[in-house]
């Protein structure tokens, strides 16, 4: 029998996607969330916004957590009263300094031409960024975006 | 990736098109540096009218294009940003070193000027 967490869980939307870490499935990635959340008619601007999460949060798996090898990228995406939830999840190497990760313009790899803004980007295009990373144990990005006003009495 | 190269009086004139992500920036970057060495990284403009999308994969490559060109001394602008693009610029500091023009004859016009 579902618990009362479980039942909450299911009555909310979500949708599941992975993927080979490979740099042409970024654009997939963020199409791919941007049409999931279209249900929740969000502006041009907050759809902008958050693509532009996504696609920083992928990029970073893909080129950071495997080092552009092999891995799989995993985002899963839940609608919660007006607010949507992303996570972008890999197995890669992990951050050992999150909090200097955080810093803008820092980057590990400068000679890649690599700005060190996609953290700084996550985190003023979404109202909520928690990052929960180890090394060797992969990394996993939570982003959070109120899209619609939370609705009165329901 | 279409990618729109023009030369007018020694300036290098590109104009960008579609997403500007990870997957095409590494690309384009050996394209421009390319079309740079024939105006000897004396002056660049990049127009942004046709860019659909672009994160710090974009930015990246705004950025190392302007140290390559001041590392030769030249000049570079940008023009026709749009709103998303013009807060990802802002976000990142380019503003307060490169220069944003409305259209290309300004921009144009700025990087001659030596
Ligand atoms: N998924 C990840 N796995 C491992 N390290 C990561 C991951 N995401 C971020 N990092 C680390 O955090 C640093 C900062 O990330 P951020 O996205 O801000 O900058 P960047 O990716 O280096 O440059 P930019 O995003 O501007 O192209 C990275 O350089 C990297 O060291
Ligand atoms: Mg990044």
């Amino acid at each position: 029998m579902a618990s009362k967490l479980n039942s909450d869980a299911l009555s909310d939307n979500y949708m599941r996607i992975q993927f080979a870490s490979r740099s042409e499935n970024e654009s997939f990635a963020r199409v791919a969330v941007a049409a999931f959340v279209a249900q929740m008619d969000p502006t041009v601007e907050q759809l902008t916004e958050l693509k532009t999460a996504v696609s920083e949060a992928v990029t970073n798996a893909i080129i950071h957590g495997y080092e552009e090898g092999p891995g799989e990228v995993r985002i899963e995406c839940r609608i919660r009263d007006g607010t949507v939830e992303v996570v972008v999840e890999d197995d890669g190497v992990g951050i050992a300094d999150i909090e200097q990760a955080r810093q803008p313009m820092y980057t590990s790899r400068p000679e890649l031409e690599r700005s060190g803004m996609g953290l700084t980007i996550m985190e003023s295009f979404v109202d909520e960024l928690i990052i929960d990373s180890a090394p060797g144990r992969g990394t996993r990005v939570i982003m959070r975006k109120t899209i619609a006003p939370k609705r009165e009495g329901h | 990736m279409a990618m729109e190269v023009h030369k007018v009086d020694g300036v290098l004139v590109v104009r960008l098109q579609g997403e500007l992500d990870h997957h095409v920036v590494e690309q384009i970057r050996d394209e421009i540096e390319r079309e740079l060495a024939w105006v000897r990284h004396r002056a660049l403009v990049l127009s942004c009218r046709g860019v659909s999308f672009m994160d710090s994969s974009g930015l990246g490559l705004v950025l190392g294009r302007y140290r390559s060109v001041s590392s030769h001394r030249g000049r570079m602008a940008l023009c026709e940003v749009g709103p998303s693009l013009m807060k990802l610029f802002e976000l990142s500091g380019i503003l307060k070193i490169v220069p944003v023009f409305p259209d290309e004859e300004q921009a144009i016009a700025h990087v001659k000027e030596a």
